[in-house]
């Protein structure tokens, strides 16, 4: 009889602290020793992992209130500008954003040393936070100015809702230039000297349920130490590109939108990050629990580094100025060996992810499930799948008409 | 030739206008790397000297007879595996396998004997886990 497992079904063998329980690596070992309809008749939940740098991350903080009250109109957190364009003392902390007098790129290659990653594992440790904020004054906010020294434990709320992480593959990075580069994929040497992924590969979660049948809005996750909720699909979430056979994407496709309190996260998976050259960001930890409900899922999270393909890009001409460039394609296994033959050249790989914490995620996942301490949620809504009609768009080359006619609008 | 010197100074030497005689006298291209001068003006420099050989080596004989101690830097880089969180970019940077992915695991671990001191490995960290010490005794 085919495999058929309900939610419930599995949820009721965790709490019997009976659910038998493996990561996505070692699904793998199973379903060689066993098939795949044995192993999904015994195994119920796989838990994976990813921790790597994820610049589409935040925070959502609100301070509490200053005696009198404030309404502000810029905060700074040790140094680093939130947003508050919303509520008197609601503010997002985004973790890509530097401190006002960092110095960038002015001595290239810039070392951006401190900015809202950073940020966000210092609030996480525990430690002291030099708060700055300005307001106008308002009859019911009249205060002005408030400098204080604040730690997690001070403000009212502050949960981390990341609009996009978890991406579901990506690309490698090459350099067809002459000289070195510095990007979000780390340095590239020149004349496609080192070739650059950030991928979990056989570990990453959506990789492990390539048509997002279990992970969608409300699924509960391990997100940076704590538990944490799908809360949207990510932005430039696009899943409707080509796959391979087994259902996974051949390049960039899915991403998600993630929430969490931050109150209930550990410093160990939220971590700053320099990228010399290119700006400052945070590695996430996450993990994602997938309930084998039949045959297919179990499949699905089978999958092995060398079935994921990813595109190769060139990171001096082609990504920057949006040329296409066919570079042909290369699968996990290979670039986590080390090397990788490009167009006939050997090229040594840089990892950006790392494979290790991604392994650890799915373990600690892995153990809570084991202890009945954490239970599995039915998506209360899917996101967009590949049937999707999603058209990935960029600006409009359209300018502003002349300056007359916006006043006029304006009016 | 390029090189880095530590220089050991005592109060009478601090007084004197080095850095400057050591430009205009020997041509030489100075960098500060570290310095570190006491209240009681006694402390280190740590320069970087370029310039020709026989500049060079007269500017370190001037140096030293002003009763200057010069030493060469002895530099190591300290791995800090606390801080580190395993993502694997240094690795492909270091020419000696100093730092080193087990592909197994794929952990990263690193060995001092191996490691030249090439710096490659600072940059391309993005933790900032490894970093670069420079060994340099107490004032004399
Ligand atoms: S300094 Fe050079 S040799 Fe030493 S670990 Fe770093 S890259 Fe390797
Ligand atoms: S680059 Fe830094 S964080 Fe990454 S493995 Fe090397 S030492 Fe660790």
């Amino acid at each position: 009889m085919a495999v058929n497992k309900s939610y419930e079904e599995i949820n009721e063998k965790i709490r019997r602290g009976e659910a038998v329980v493996v990561t996505a690596e070692e699904v793998i070992d199973v379903v060689a020793e066993k098939g795949y309809e044995q192993a999904a008749r015994e195994i119920d939940v796989v838990t994976t992992g990813t921790f790597g740098p994820m610049c589409s991350s935040g925070a959502f903080i609100n301070f509490g209130h200053s005696n009198p009250r404030i309404k502000m109109k810029k905060v700074w957190l040790n140094g680093v500008e939130a947003y508050t364009g919303i509520a008197a003392v609601d503010a997002y902390v985004g973790a890509g954003q530097l401190p006002e007098n960092d110095p960038e790129n002015k001595v290239f290659p810039g070392r951006f040393t401190y900015g809202g990653g950073h940020l966000i594992h210092d609030l996480v440790a525990g430690k002291e936070i030099k708060l700055e904020a300005i307001g106008y004054g308002t009859d019911c906010y009249p205060n002005k100015k408030v400098d204080a020294i604040i730690t997690l434990s001070d403000v009212n709320d502050a949960f981390l809702f990341n609009p996009r992480n978890a991406y579901q593959n990506y690309n490698c990075a090459i350099n067809l230039g002459e000289r070195v580069i510095y990007t979000y994929m780390g340095i590239l040497k020149p004349k496609m000297g080192n070739a650059s992924y950030s991928s979990a590969g056989q570990l990453s979660p959506l990789l492990n349920d390539p048509y997002y049948r279990t992970i969608g809005i409300g699924t509960r996750i391990f997100l940076g130490g704590g538990v944490g909720y799908v809360a949207w699909h990510g932005t430039q979430h696009h899943p409707n590109v080509p796959r391979g056979e087994n259902g996974v994407p051949l390049g960039g496709a899915g991403t998600l939108a993630l929430i969490g309190d931050l109150k209930g996260m550990d410093p160990n998976w939220l971590v700053g990050l320099s990228f010399i050259g290119y700006g400052a960001t945070m590695a996430v930890g996450i993990g994602v629990p997938i309930p084998i409900l039949d045959e297919e899922m179990l499949r699905f999270t089978a999958v092995k580094d060398e079935d994921i393909y990813c595109p190769i890009v060139d990171y001096d001409e082609g990504y920057p100025y949006c040329k296409p460039m066919d570079l042909g394609r290369v699968n996990y296994r290979d670039l986590k060996s080390g090397k990788v033959i490009i167009n006939g050249k050997t090229v040594v790989t840089t990892p950006q992810s790392s494979y290790p914490r991604a392994r650890q995620i799915a373990q600690i996942l892995k153990n809570w499930i084991q202890k009945g301490q954490f239970q599995l949620t039915q998506p209360v809504a899917s996101i967009p799948s590949a049937e999707a009609d999603i058209v990935f768009k960029s600006i409009p080359h359209k300018k502003p008409g002349n300056e007359d006619s916006v006043v006029e609008k304006r009016r | 030739m390029k090189n880095k010197l530590v220089c050991y100074f005592s109060a009478a030497q601090s007084e004197q206008p080095i850095i400057y005689r050591l430009v205009k006298d020997y041509d030489l291209i100075i960098n500060i790397l570290k310095a570190d001068i006491n209240p009681q003006k006694e402390g280190f420099l740590v320069l970087e000297l370029e310039g020709e050989r026989s500049s060079y080596d007269q500017g370190v004989a001037f140096l030293k007879s002003l009763g200057v101690g010069v030493e060469p830097l002895s530099e190591t880089v300290v791995w800090q595996p606390s801080v580190c969180i395993q993502c694997g970019a240094c690795a492909s940077f270091c020419p000696t396998e100093a730092l080193q992915i087990d592909r197994s695991s794929m952990e990263v671990s690193f060995d001092n004997s191996k490691c030249v001191v090439c710096g490659m490995c600072l940059d391309c960290c993005p933790t900032r886990a490894i970093t670069l010490h420079f060994e340099i005794k107490e004032a004399v």
